[in-house]
């Protein structure tokens, strides 16, 4: 079995920070927004190299949304800064008029999602943002898993031209995917190649499902590991291929259950392919202040949950 | 360069467009559209740089966006009979597959419209995003806005009035339509939002009133002056002070017609005030 190591850990919001530096330099229609939390979205680099095509909007979210909305026309490519919770739900219809319906070529940079956000408590770390964007026609969703993978999907989305919600994480965690990697949206990787159950896992949780599975290999149980860094448009192909061989799922995100990826992955099976799946992800709840670690062991969602729901599913066959 | 009474006729022709598009599908709103006849025409005929036919970009051309999308109405008539979309097409308003949806939209393609607006409070900051973008294209041209007075309600517009001010957004001509009515009743009475004059120039804006905004010649004079006072290291507020309903003696002076259609018998009263110029659709 395909196993993976890091030498170093690092925030994917620092993936985020250096691919739109990178961006700076190469294209000259980028700009950025920030909502006051430049240190936080790691925008400095682009900031210092390029003030004149910086706005910093203050605390005003849905201004920010519609500023942006505004800067595409005349050709600008804008990149929104702030917290997952403030870029979604607190600015939903801003982001449903003026960008998802108007079609605008707005990626909107969602970082501190989800609980690994840790001692902020549960406003500020949202579990419903996957939902709330995916929901929204035209909308593309990606979350990739580590610094390399974020790094690179921030340099893919301004080539893509329309409206992408771009989901990132606080924490350090392992880098295990290749530094020079190519990002195709909405094409996922598969990790590990397994025949007795896949594990499709999005943005944190990939490298849990990969300490999983090796555990579970230890224990003589082949998993199928696909990284899913782009919820919607969703690798149907993919998991289809996976299942037909595997004949059972386990989806993993940091995220509530109602409006994930496993509800995505649900409805795709359910359409092609009837097979069991069980979910990690977050009981429709909200989070608690802890640090990252003790909040995704309380909730379920590490190595441990995940080899459980293998074990489970496995049994459902 | 048409003249004033050109611009007149015009504007009364967009009236019978107004009246006879929300009649016919028994829903819309006439009566912020008929306040603002006058500010449509002026704009898209005599007050903006605008080029031939549409592109999205809008680069070396001044550009309008609607914040107040309700009044569709009126948006159409003057985009149509500025050469946008063909007039005939006014026939399909909100009608199924139309171009012309209730509140304006890009999604179906129209030219003209360059962003949706419906759910209020959003179009002050779409206009200061165009605005930067025009500055940093290093283009000298002008943004204009237009938003319903009730709308200011909306609190992002505050954000947006704040920002605009700080960063020194000086080629926007953000005009206010004061009618003093919105769909409850008076905006005094619905919430009043006291002197909104003082209110943005305590946000450091400059401010332009004009008191005949049913006037094609104050609007063209308070429309200049507002232009002159662009490139100045502020924004400019242009308050405009109309009729709800205006050019229809039953739809004036009150606010029943915020977003109700005429019946035949109405209708046919409303037309008679108001005989056509230059061709219905």
């Amino acid at each position: 079995m395909k196993t993976y190591t890091y030498t170093e850990k690092k925030d994917t919001r620092s993936g985020f920070g250096a691919g739109l530096a990178e961006l700076g330099r190469t294209n000259p229609n980028v700009v950025a927004l920030c909502a006051d939390l430049v240190g936080s979205l790691k925008m400095d680099t682009f900031i210092e190299e390029n003030p004149e095509r910086f706005f910093q909007v203050g605390i005003a979210e849905a201004n920010m949304m519609g500023i942006a909305a505004g800067l595409t026309i005349g050709g600008k490519i804008p990149f929104t800064g702030t917290f997952a919770n403030f870029s979604t739900g607190r600015v939903y219809d801003q982001i449903r008029q003026s960008i998802a319906y108007s079609g605008k070529n707005v990626k909107i940079c969602a970082s501190h999602a989800g609980l690994t956000l840790g001692e902020d408590g549960a406003t500020h770390q949202i579990l419903e943002d996957i939902g709330l964007m995916k929901m929204l026609p035209g909308m593309v969703v990606i979350n990739p898993c580590d610094y390399n993978q974020t790094k690179a999907a921030t340099l893919a989305i301004a080539e893509h031209n329309g409206p992408v919600y771009l989901r990132f994480g606080r924490p350090s965690v392992p880098i295990f995917t290749s530094v020079d990697q190519k990002f195709e949206i909405g094409k996922a990787v598969k990790m590990t190649e397994g025949n007795d159950v896949t594990i499709v896992a999005t943005g944190h949780l990939v490298w849990e499902a990969l300490e999983a599975s090796k555990a579970l290999f230890e224990e003589g149980i082949s998993a199928e590991v696909i990284n899913i860094h782009t919820i919607k448009p969703l690798d149907e192909e993919a998991i289809l291929n996976s299942v037909a061989k595997t004949r059972c799922i386990v989806t993993a995100e940091e995220h509530n259950y109602l409006g994930g990826l496993g509800e995505s992955v649900s409805r795709v099976l359910a359409l092609n392919n009837p097979t069991p799946q069980e979910f990690v992800a977050t009981n429709d709840t909200f989070g608690e202040s802890g640090t990252p670690a003790q909040l995704m062991e309380k909730y379920g969602l590490n190595s441990t949950a995940i080899i459980k729901k293998a074990k489970t599913v496995i049994g459902r066959k | 360069m048409p003249n004033t009474q050109q611009l007149k006729d015009l504007t009364i022709q967009v009236r019978r467009d107004i009246l006879r598009m929300v009649h016919k599908v028994n829903s819309g709103h006439p009566g912020g559209s008929l306040g603002c006849a006058e500010f449509f025409v002026a704009l898209y005929n005599e007050i903006m740089d605008r080029n031939e036919g549409f592109n999205m970009d809008g680069i070396e051309e001044d550009l309008f966006f609607l914040s107040n999308g309700h009044i569709s109405p009126v948006y159409y008539s003057v985009l149509a009979r500025s050469g946008y979309f063909p007039v005939k097409e006014l026939n399909t308003f909100r009608l199924i597959n139309s171009r012309l949806q209730g509140h304006p939209t890009t999604h179906e393609g129209l030219p003209g419209i360059r962003i949706a607006s419906g759910s209020l409070g959003q179009g002050m900051s779409v206009a200061i995003g165009a605005a930067q973008a025009k500055k940093l294209n290093n283009d000298s041209h002008l943004i204009y806005s237009l938003h319903g007075d009730g709308e200011l309600q909306e609190g992002q517009n505050w954000e947006a009035i704040m920002y605009a001010s700080a960063k020194k957004v000086d080629n926007l001509i953000a005009t206010v339509d004061l009618n003093g009515k919105q769909i409850d009743g008076a905006t005094d009475d619905v919430l009043a939002m006291g002197n909104i004059k003082a209110k943005f120039e305590a946000f450091d804006w400059t401010v332009v009133e004009i008191k005949e905004g049913n006037d094609i010649d104050a609007i063209l004079k308070g429309m200049a002056e507002a232009k002159s006072k662009t490139g100045q290291g502020k924004p400019v507020c242009v308050l405009l002070e109309t009729m709800m309903g205006n050019g229809v003696d039953f739809m004036m002076h009150t606010h029943a017609w915020h977003g109700k259609a005429p019946n035949d018998e109405q209708l046919a009263s409303a037309l008679s005030q108001n005989p056509e110029t230059l061709g219905d659709y």
